[in-house]
């Protein structure tokens, strides 16, 4: 008899406060197996954003801190100066990190800061009740953009790690996406090989993690799955942006 | 101890590394660049850590990191860059980090200029930020006094896990005088178990937040919070009173305007008029019971500034009414001269005996 | 090679019904269990036929919530 599946210790025991079928839960859930697997919990610090995972500091069984709107990777600068042996990372949504935090997201991956950023992209500011973000896809209708985003007025949606990848601090980024096992999978190496990244002191290290928002995308859990293959993927290719071992 | 000629804004920062500083976030401005320069030639030198940030919101946010990180920190900036940095205070007293932020103020509103001034009276006492939340602020008059408080700064902080602001100006950063440097007083300080160091398998996480969503929760940390800054109003009020006994008028200044008012009573007691100063060095907590040490010989006060009238509200407040309370400011970096102070202390003086017939 | 075997565990009162675990199950052996009703009153999924549950752990892979465990038993 053996164990196939069961809860990491890299969680607290506290239910998650998401909405049903939002994959935040599967991310946290291979952040938290990822710190268990490479004994790092002891060592680790974690900063959580503003927005639907602002509750994340009550998930991650390790030291946290709650960050200001956009400013986590500033904050976990600041921990990873005072704690250079510890293993820092940033979890932060598009709102936080592609919106009001593009400079500290920017200039964290430009001094190569040894930390770790999961950046979950769900194309929304989901907290807030469903807003258009950066990242939301053109004719994407939400509580800001109700006639569906329109380029001329808004732009397009941002590709960070393409972005990211342009910045020789960056040691690994990566896009991924939790739509079904096998690319749930594929998620759980990229993290861990993001942490690998920070722990062998190969520059700043960032998981773009394509992300659903079915309450604000307004459709169940599995038709979400769905539109976000159908729709994100093309937009946002996953894939390898940077890798510290082949040469980019 | 020996004497040594420094400018303003380095001995703070000399003073800020031997009260234990190892930590520094800041980002370049008028008039205090000579902070974050000498910070990166010395800090390093002490086993600490210099950063320059992006922008000042990213350095107030390091510092909360690294506070929360359990490190000795500071940062320094003027005026617009602590305006920047508002929120972020508002955090780190949220989540009871101690850190020091040194203000060399200039001249404002906006973009306003280089040159010294005191028009962030406002902004430091009463909080830029939100939420209801205080910072010891401490306001040097002079080059050795400033290096006394920065020595002190991180044990106060550490003690009462909240932000200390030295708040200075162009003048105090950019003057050079004779400094000695003192060891900081020994001050019983708890361990700081509360920083996410990691947690070792050891302990249950440490989690720095100021986040409340339950409101009962949020008012209770209100309600801590007032305790604390109860306790600070106990033990931190600094003041001096300069030449008050006797006195008919009493200026109250801090800071730049307190030495050119010393000037000024100088030159009022010389021609017979007894004028006397009350000179605030905390300016949070407001040295109120300074007022209630006047002597009755006292028939009016006068609040002079490098600005357009703020700490005037507090010397209203603190008078109750005993005293009328004149103003006498110049602002944009304009700096008034002891004359103009003289005759601005006659003319009320004027005004107040015209005014009660005597 | 014998075929695997396992168990699965559903905490249901963590459920929320999102019926993503049953979009994956290979030997298609989980639905919602329309007769029960869990602490946050939602349909928690379960499992129909337990007996052919190959241990693959699909099912608690894309859970969001940490509600299933998977054991081998074979």
């Amino acid at each position: 008899m053996s164990v196939v599946f069961e809860k990491t210790k890299g969680l607290t025991d506290k239910e998650f406060h998401y909405c049903p079928g939002c994959t935040h839960g599967i991310i946290h859930r291979l952040v938290g197996e990822v710190l268990e697997e490479m004994d790092l919990l002891d060592d680790a610090i974690g900063v959580a954003p503003v927005g639907c995972a602002v509750l994340a500091y009550d998930y991650f069984n390790c030291d946290m801190h709650e960050a200001a709107h956009g400013r986590a990777p500033a904050v976990a600068t600041g921990v990873k100066r005072v704690l250079p042996e510890k293993t820092v990372f940033a979890y932060q949504g598009d709102g936080d990190l592609a919106s009001i935090g593009t400079a500290e997201i920017v200039h964290a991956a430009h001094r190569g800061e040894m930390i770790t950023v999961i950046f979950v992209n769900n194309a929304i500011y989901g907290m807030t009740g469903g807003q258009m973000a950066p990242t939301t896809m053109i004719g994407q209708k939400t509580t800001t953009s109700p006639f569906g985003r329109n380029a001329e007025q808004t732009g397009s949606p941002i590709r960070i790690a393409e972005m990211l990848a342009t910045i020789d601090g960056a040691g690994f980024i990566e896009r991924v996406s939790v739509h079904n096992p096998v690319h749930i999978r594929k998620t759980k190496k990229a993290i861990r090989t993001a942490f690998e990244c920070q722990q062998n002191r190969k520059g700043f290290s960032m998981v773009e993690v394509l992300s659903t928002c079915p309450t604000n995308w307004g459709m169940s859990p599995i038709a979400s799955l769905g539109w976000l293959a159908e729709n994100m993927i093309p937009y946002y290719p996953l894939g390898n942006f940077r890798n510290p071992d082949k040469e980019a | 101890m020996e004497k040594v000629l420094m400018k303003g804004n380095e001995a703070l920062c000399a003073a800020a590394i031997r009260g234990g500083c190892r930590y520094f976030f800041g980002y370049p401005i008028t008039p205090q660049n000579e902070i974050p320069e000498y910070m990166s030639r010395e800090l390093p030198k002490a086993g600490g850590v210099f950063l320059q940030a992006e922008s000042e919101v990213a350095a107030i946010n390091m510092v909360y990191g690294a506070a929360g990180a359990g490190g000795r920190v500071m940062t320094s900036s003027s005026s617009p860059g602590i305006a920047l940095k508002q929120e972020g205070i508002s955090y780190i007293c949220g989540a009871e980090l101690p850190c020091v932020i040194v203000n060399i103020s200039r001249g404002g509103p906006g973009l306003g200029g280089i040159q010294p001034s005191q028009a962030d009276y406002f902004q430091s006492t009463r909080g830029g930020g939100n939420g209801d939340y205080r910072l010891l602020v401490l306001a040097p008059a002079n080059i050795q006094e400033a290096v006394d408080l920065m020595t002190e700064a991180f044990d106060i902080a550490d003690y009462y896990r909240m932000p200390v602001m030295i708040l200075g100006d162009g003048m105090i950063g950019q003057m050079m005088e004779p400094v000695v440097f003192k060891t900081p007083a020994a001050r019983e300080l708890p361990e700081k178990e509360w920083a996410t160091t990691g947690t070792g398998g050891a302990r249950t996480p440490n989690i720095i937040n100021s986040l409340r969503l339950d409101p009962a929760e949020l008012e209770k940390l209100n309600l801590h919070l007032q305790e604390k800054y109860e306790r600070v109003r106990a033990n931190e009020v600094r003041y001096e009173m300069h030449q008050t006994d006797e006195a008919e008028l009493v200026f109250v200044a801090y800071g730049t305007s307190a030495r050119i008012v010393k000037n000024a009573v100088a030159v009022m007691r010389r021609q017979g008029v007894k004028a006397g100063l009350i000179r605030p060095i905390s300016l949070w907590p407001f040295p109120e019971r300074a007022f209630d040490e006047l002597p009755g010989s006292v028939r009016a006060l006068m609040s002079v500034e490098l600005s357009q009238g703020q700490m005037i509200d507090d010397v209203k407040i603190s008078a109750r009414g005993r005293w009328p309370v004149g103003f006498y400011g110049r602002s944009g970096g304009m700096i008034f001269t002891q004359q103009e102070i003289v005759e601005a202390g006659e003319k009320m003086l004027r005004e107040v005996s015209h005014v009660s017939g005597v | 090679m014998a075929k695997a075997r396992g168990n699965v565990f559903f905490d249901s009162d963590r459920c929320k019904g999102c019926e993503l675990c049953t979009t994956v199950c290979p030997v298609d052996i989980l639905a919602m269990n329309r007769q029960a009703i869990n602490r946050k009153g939602y349909h928690p999924a379960h499992v129909t036929d337990p007996e052919k549950c190959i241990a693959c752990g699909n099912c608690a892979l894309v859970c969001p919530d940490l509600v299933i465990s998977v054991e081998r038993v074979a």
